[in-house]
């Protein structure tokens, strides 16, 4: 033990691990070593599993559309349930469709990084804390049998507490009534702002009205309960207790993307075609 | 050698239970037994971990420098942990969901941590991985109790089957939903703690002092 530098027959790595268990060397050569292995383990199984977890995430993608979208028909698959909607990609600027991009090849994540797909938003005209906002974004339309529209569903996104919320918001034909909100990814937290998933909440945004007369975005989250009475209670939605900040959150995102830096001009054109 | 792998397989689901003996790990018991199913992949998970942590650790424990053993310990564990959470991410992405930070928080759940210090440092890896899965029996046993006692009587179901019809569903249920609560698994671990300790009174643990007993023999 005295000399261990001597015993080098087995090479520099049976050396080191003749050493004796404290020695620094040792010390700094093991810390190495199980560091090394244990992220090329973590490495190849994010990496290996990749493929499968972008495919999980798509179909999740779908089902969360399709619910919101009401349009599962009894004995349906999620994929039959999803050709009846039509999916087209919105220029924000002015609200046109375009054929230029790919829907399904967009990810939203993606074009928020990319300097060519979106651009920065200044403090001020940015509520919903999103940093860059796409040129473009899919939207999803639901056609009654005569053509005309019966539901609308708009991507939204923005930043709650601790995480940004990604969810779906779906509009009724009159393209001012909600039909359903759903929140696919979020990390807030489990109980208190996790309870955006809450089947109960969710509920409560059926039926309320997101624009007011003059077609500005008004949704306002409340404390406790919305009294039917109270004037401007079609607007308004219980907010989650122990989450102001994710009700608030929620609250600056769907007033953001419904506002004229969202989906406003969109809106606007669907309603000028239907005259 | 076979009584002794016996010993250490079965030895922590009654006798030496790592929940209702050592009282360790109560933070996941009470957050995923609200249905069967989240309960059983959490005990799945848990246990992989367990079993795969203490056989890694006794693999290498010869060479582990005792000054940098716990930070050795909890990489190989956090790395497992994240390998368990991509696979369940990759092959059950609802389960994944539903639990979500709760498999992330294997990393800090003290029987894994517990088992590679108390045991795998100091065993062989075959013992290390009898030992692991004693413990991560004796974890899922009493989650799926609780679990079972939980959904049963919270939701009237099991594994997502309904078996008590709800009052709600034109049934003669009224679920109790205050078991649907966290506090509720609280309530029922500390029941199992009570029969197990009356069933087997030597788990129950002597008085940390006793005023009366100190007096009277001081007397005598």
């Amino acid at each position: 033990m005295s000399a261990p530098d001597q015993k080098t027959a087995g090479g520099p790595l049976a050396s080191i691990l003749a050493l004796p268990n404290d020695h620094p060397k040792k010390t700094v050569f093991m810390a190495l070593a199980v560091c090394l292995s244990c992220s090329v383990i973590v490495a190849s199984a994010a990496v290996g599993l990749r493929p499968l977890q972008v495919a999980n995430q798509e179909a999740e993608r779908i089902r969360n559309i399709v619910e919101v979208a009401g349009v599962r028909q009894a004995g349906q698959t999620i994929q039959e349930a999803f050709r009846n909607v039509e999916t087209v990609m919105v220029r924000l600027a002015d609200g046109q469709e375009t054929d230029a991009i790919d829907p399904q090849t967009f990810s939203i994540e993606r074009a928020s990084k990319d300097p060519q797909m979106s651009r920065a938003l200044t403090r001020a005209e940015d509520p919903a804390n999103i940093k860059r906002l796409p040129d473009h974004m899919p939207v999803y339309k639901v056609r009654a049998a005569d053509g005309s529209i019966q539901a609308i569903i708009l991507p939204v996104h923005g930043a709650g507490l601790w995480s940004t919320l990604y969810g779906f918001l779906a509009l009724e034909g009159d393209l001012r009534t909600v039909q359903a909100l759903k929140f696919y990814q979020h990390a807030e937290t489990p109980g208190l702002g996790g309870e955006v998933d809450n089947p109960n909440w969710r509920a409560l945004w059926r039926g309320k009205v997101v624009y007011d007369e003059q077609w500005q975005p008004t949704v306002e989250l409340v404390k406790g309960t919305v009294d039917p009475a109270m004037p401007g209670a079609q607007h308004k939605v219980d907010g989650l207790a122990g989450a102001t900040l994710t009700a608030r959150g929620v609250e600056n995102l769907i007033n953001f993307w419904l506002g004229d830096g969202g989906y406003g001009p969109f809106i606007a054109r669907l309603r000028n075609e239907r005259g | 050698m076979a009584s002794d792998t016996k010993k250490l397989v079965t030895g922590p689901i009654a006798d030496n239970n790592p929940i209702i003996l050592q009282v360790l790990g109560i933070c996941s018991a009470l957050a995923v037994t609200t249905k069967m199913s989240t309960a059983l992949t959490m005990c799945i998970a848990l246990t992989a971990v367990l079993c795969a942590s203490n056989v890694l650790i006794s693999l290498i424990r010869n060479h582990v420098p005792s000054s940098i053993r716990i930070i050795v310990q909890i990489t190989i564990i956090a790395s497992l942990v994240i390998v368990v959470d991509q696979l369940l991410k990759a092959f059950a992405f609802g389960l994944s969901k539903e639990l979500s930070v709760f498999v992330g928080l294997i990393i800090t759940n003290c029987i894994v941590l517990g088992r590679a210090e108390a045991f795998a440092l100091k065993n062989p890896p075959l013992p290390s991985f009898y030992d692991g899965l004693g413990n991560g029996l004796g974890y899922s046993a009493i989650l799926l109790l609780v679990g079972f006692v939980r959904e049963l009587f919270g939701s009237g179901s099991l594994f997502g089957f309904q078996i008590l019809s709800l009052a709600r569903d034109g049934g003669w249920y009224v679920p109790n939903g205050m078991l649907l609560l966290p506090p509720s698994a609280f309530f029922i671990i500390g029941l199992i703690i009570w029969a197990v300790r009356t069933w087997k009174p030597s788990q129950v643990e002597k008085p940390d002092f006793q005023i009366q007993t100190a007096h009277r023999a001081e007397v005598s």
